[in-house]
């Protein structure tokens, strides 16, 4: 079985602070990770290989210091990783982002591809199925649990807002999951010894068949209008006191306010 | 000179923090609390390759270096005492001389399944009336045809009970004093070997501490580790070694105790002020942060010794002299730092003052690295 | 592309075993705002098996068409044949926007159809507008709610947004508006239907929805423990609202994930909402900051939840509350 995982690096967007002075976004110091989904994304990929001996594929689309979690991803197991880096690419929205991943997965086999159900510094939620669209593949968005079963059946849990679904697809399929399908494995000490042994592939502009036109920013049929950050709610009333006067305060403006 | 961190000491650094933030830090204080030996953490160790760092693949080893075993007894320690030294002695007073000073065969039998942590290691040199003065072995060991019998006990052993690999130093010729001892490798389960009385300690509580128990405890002569008589001059390099891994749980435990005093002093007011504006604090925890600071490169530094194949001996012990020191003298600043709070269980630092005591005590007491340093210095 | 080929406002009408989703009323009410700036027209799409009977309902509240997919093969979503007849129409009719909420469905079907047609798609949305050149400006939360970014479609057609279940306000049921019901046929390529839908499950829950409680109780992680959080129940249970947390709980396991406020939970806006124990991260404060009246109570007198609190108290929580649980059942 090959099994492709897109990955995404982002910003650990919970470590991140507003200046209370100016409201703007305070980047420094924050950590580049490996995108939450994506991580459970590859840990169902290890789980089918230490079952069935599954090959896995790591690719991300991203600067050069993506790197990183390229070889994360080696030290949790991954057994090969590319890196889809070019200037071409740099400005996409999430359509011409998903045309260039399609247009690298177009050149590598695959029975299962699979993503996160979104990054926690966009929240999109959008490049997986339009990966899918693209490569007309199936697709089970939501992912909280996979079966695999001979010769080419995946049986799938997926989330929906009041339960679940079962649903059930024959490989080549996309899959995008969710953060709460497992918990990860960490890097092995083996692993990590070995992640910088390992060759990660660079491929650009040229190693995919896609045109430029809808490719990075001039593909990208949305923008960034513009962007601001939310201006601080005026403050009320503080109060520092003992519990039972607190309580008393409470019960009152709750009087003030609703019937209680 | 390069003292930045490898790629490879970097992604380390990451899984080690959050393996220690994640499955060992929620349960430090019930480990405690409970005196337990956290089986199920060493499982998780095993799996990633933690109880076999420093060896190589063909060992079943993760091909790692003793900076990088260093830095994982820290991480583990920063957070629970007990399980830095489960770790520290299984690989530095186990695993190690077996690595160093064992046959092929030897090598082939045990460190595979010491290095998958399917068994864990120990270490055996004290008794009753051998402390500080290891020299004055009283546990013997017999040559019976193929077989050794041991006769004799140790005590204080860590990880007692819980290994299946014992190093045991006996007196196989009273008469050339050191050079009458001898180191053997003695499997659990052998006839004649029990555990005896489990430890009720300061600290380190998790960890299990005991007496072994040796009566006519037949074992085959292979098991006979190194030349005979050259058990003293292993169990002393066998204690350099484990001095990298002490000290780097010394640093782990103080560095621990300064994540929780800093935390605590932005949090905690008191006359209107953060406990952290006033001067004292700062004074107070610049000079322990450059101690810790100053731990951290002595411990490297060793470990970066050994890895290099140099004599570190007297590196090793001012690595642990002074982090041990540092970690004793910042856990007790701690607790005091967290006023009543820090004497109570609700907040960490008690237990790692607890903790912090053992560190200037075992693999050599504070009193004998100030030896070793000194014979270096004066021979 | 000609963009004046490209006209009115057709919103996705979500519907659930045969019930129409709150958001599909949210959006018809949106749209038709939108539409009378555009001057154009509002449709709703309904597609489902047997749902028909419900168009009026959907004029009630402002679409101007209903356009009716009936289909056994739409009785319960998935994802291709939702896609082929979206795709269907929307190539038919060429609107200039369509508006989808931002539901696991919506969020399935949406970027899926966005890339069959080749247009862009906003993501989860929060506001709508639109701008002088007569696009609609599409605001989001980015950067886990740190950002806001407006986002605009200029050169394509139609315009897709997902929206952000909760944020628009559902609008006054109108029975007396009028509108024109439309039946569309599609003929459907099933070759591509290769997800089989085997069992849907509705997990007990037992428990309202938060985005749909007037009252809510959210802990976070100065609540403590998972006694802590029993404390809150208790509160809950007696005042008549539901219990609710920052991700601290959730990723402490305390309490389930559709239990989570903020910007990888849910955005709620109660009448009333207590933050006991919340810090207010940007992402929690990203999901609640629109409820009507919040209270807080945090240890730290300078916690962020403060600043938009409309009464703040600095204190222990886990002894205030039981004594405010005492108090209010004594009523």
């Amino acid at each position: 079985m090959n099994i492709v995982v897109c990955i995404k690096q982002v910003p650990d967007t919970t470590e991140i602070r507003l200046n209370p002075e100016t409201g703007t976004m305070i980047r420094d110091g924050v950590p580049s990770i490996m995108n939450p989904d994506d991580k459970s994304g590859l840990e169902v990929a290890l789980e089918l290989k230490d079952k069935y001996d599954a090959h896995i594929t790591v690719i991300t689309m991203g600067p050069a210091h993506a790197d990183d979690i390229l070889r994360e991803a080696f030290a949790m197991g991954a057994d090969r990783a590319i890196l889809l880096t070019d200037r071409k690419f740099a400005g996409a929205d999430t359509l011409a982002t998903s045309r260039a991943l399609a247009g690298a997965l177009k050149k590598l086999k695959y029975d299962l591809i699979i993503t996160g159900r979104q990054a926690i510094d966009g929240d999109t939620a959008q490049v997986g199925p339009q990966i899918a669209e693209h490569l007309d593949l199936p697709q089970v968005t939501y992912v909280e649990d996979l079966k695999y079963s001979n010769p080419s059946t995946f049986t799938i849990k997926k989330s929906t807002e009041d339960g679940y679904q079962i649903v059930e697809v024959d490989a080549p399929c996309l899959i995008t999951v969710l953060s709460s399908a497992n918990n990860p494995r960490y890097m092995s000490v083996g692993g990590i010894m070995d992640a910088y042994k390992k060759d990660v592939e660079v491929w650009g502009y040229t190693d995919i068949c896609i045109e430029e036109e809808n490719l990075g920013l001039k593909g990208s049929p949305t923008r960034v209008y513009k962007s601001f950050t939310k201006g601080a709610k005026s403050s009320g009333q503080v109060y520092e006191v003992e519990p039972t006067k607190a309580v008393e305060i409470i019960v009152e403006k709750l009087k003030e306010k609703f019937i209680i | 000179m390069d003292f930045s961190l490898t790629k490879e000491q970097v992604l380390f650094l990451q899984m080690i923090r959050e393996f220690a933030e994640k499955e060992v830090k929620p349960i430090a204080a019930e480990v405690d609390e409970n005196e337990r030996f956290p089986e199920e953490t060493v499982k998780k160790m095993a799996k990633l390759g933690i109880m076999g760092i420093p060896f190589p693949l063909e060992y079943g080893g993760a091909g790692g270096d003793n900076i990088l075993y260093s830095m994982a007894v820290e991480e583990l320690s920063r957070v629970c005492g007990t399980t830095g030294v489960i770790v520290s002695a299984h690989t530095s007073l186990c695993a190690a001389p077996i690595y160093e000073f064992g046959t092929e065969e030897q090598k082939t039998k045990y460190l595979p399944k010491l290095c998958s942590g399917e068994w864990i290691g120990a270490f055996g040199l004290t008794e009753p009336n051998a402390g500080t003065d290891a020299s004055a072995q009283q546990t013997t060991a017999i040559l019976d045809g193929d077989h050794y019998i041991l006769n004799g006990s140790k005590i204080f052993i860590t990880n007692a009970g819980y290994a299946h690999v014992y190093i045991i130093m006996a007196m196989t010729d009273r008469s050339q004093g050191t050079r009458g001892i001898s180191a053997f490798i003695v499997e659990s389960g052998t006839p004649g070997f029990s555990i005896g009385k489990k430890e009720k300690k300061l600290g380190i509580r998790g960890s299990a501490t005991s007496e072994l128990i040796f009566e006519n405890c037949r074992i085959p002569k292979e098991n006979l580790m190194g030349k005979l008589g050259g058990g003293f001059g292993i169990a002393m390099k066998t204690l350099d070694g484990g001095r990298i891994g002490i000290a780097s749980q010394a640093l782990g435990i103080a560095q621990g105790a300064m994540d929780e005093t800093v935390k605590y002093v932005k949090e905690r007011k008191q006359f209107g002020r953060q406990l952290g504006q006033f001067q004292n604090t700062q004074f107070q925890l610049a000079d322990l942060d450059t101690k810790i600071e100053a731990s951290r490169w002595l411990v490297r530094y060793a470990a970066f010794k050994k890895d290099q194949k140099q004599n570190y001996s007297a590196d090793a012990a001012r690595a642990k002299l002074f982090a041990a020191e540092t970690a004793m003298e910042m856990t007790v600043k701690a607790v005091q730092f967290h006023g009543g709070y820090g004497y109570t269980r609700e907040y960490p630092v008690e237990r790692m003052m607890r903790d912090a005591k053992i560190t200037e005590i075992y693999e050599g007491t504070s009193e004998v690295q100030r030896m070793v340093i000194a014979a270096a210095l004066l021979k | 592309m000609d963009k004046s080929q490209y006209k009115d406002i057709y919103v996705f009408v979500e519907q659930r075993e045969g019930v129409i989703q709150n958001v599909a009323f949210e959006l018809l009410t949106k749209a038709a705002e939108l539409a009378s700036v555009l001057n154009e027209k509002v449709y709703a799409l309904l597609l489902g098996h047997g749902v028909t009977s419900q168009a009026n309902e959907l004029i009630a509240y402002g679409a101007d068409t209903v356009i009716c997919v009936d289909s056994p093969e739409l009785e319960v979503y998935c994802t291709e044949p939702y896609a082929q007849a979206i795709d269907h129409i929307i190539k038919e009719k060429r609107p200039a926007i369509v508006l989808i909420g931002a539901t696991t469905i919506g969020r399935d079907l949406g970027p899926r159809l966005s890339a069959r047609i080749g247009t862009g798609l906003t993501a989860d949305c929060t506001a709508l507008e639109i701008s002088e050149e007569r696009n609609l400006l599409m605001t989001r939360p980015a950067f886990g709610g740190n950002l806001m970014a407006t986002i605009v479609c200029k050169e394509h057609r139609p315009q897709m947004s997902t929206v952000r279940p909760g944020v628009m306000l559902k609008g006054e049921r109108n029975d007396m508006r009028k509108g024109d019901i439309e039946h569309v046929t599609v003929n459907f390529d099933k070759s591509k239907f290769r997800v089989k839908v085997l069992q849907s499950v509705k997990e007990e829950k037992n428990l309202i929805d938060i985005t749909e409680a007037k009252v809510l109780v959210s802990g976070g992680r100065g609540v403590g423990d998972a006694e802590g959080f029993r404390k809150l129940e208790k509160l809950a249970e007696t005042i008549g609202a539901e219990v609710s947390s920052s991700r601290a709980m959730v990723d402490a396991g305390i309490i389930s994930h559709d239990r989570q406020v903020g910007q990888t939970g849910k955005t709620v806006r109660p009448d009333l909402y207590f933050a006991i124990g919340i810090s207010g991260a940007i992402q929690h404060l990203a999901g609640m900051e629109e409820s009507d009246y919040i209270i807080a109570i945090n240890k730290d007198k300078d916690a962020p939840i403060f600043q938009c609190a409309d009464l703040g108290i600095v204190g222990n929580a886990n002894q205030i509350i039981p004594l405010l649980t005492e108090k209010l059942s004594s009523k």
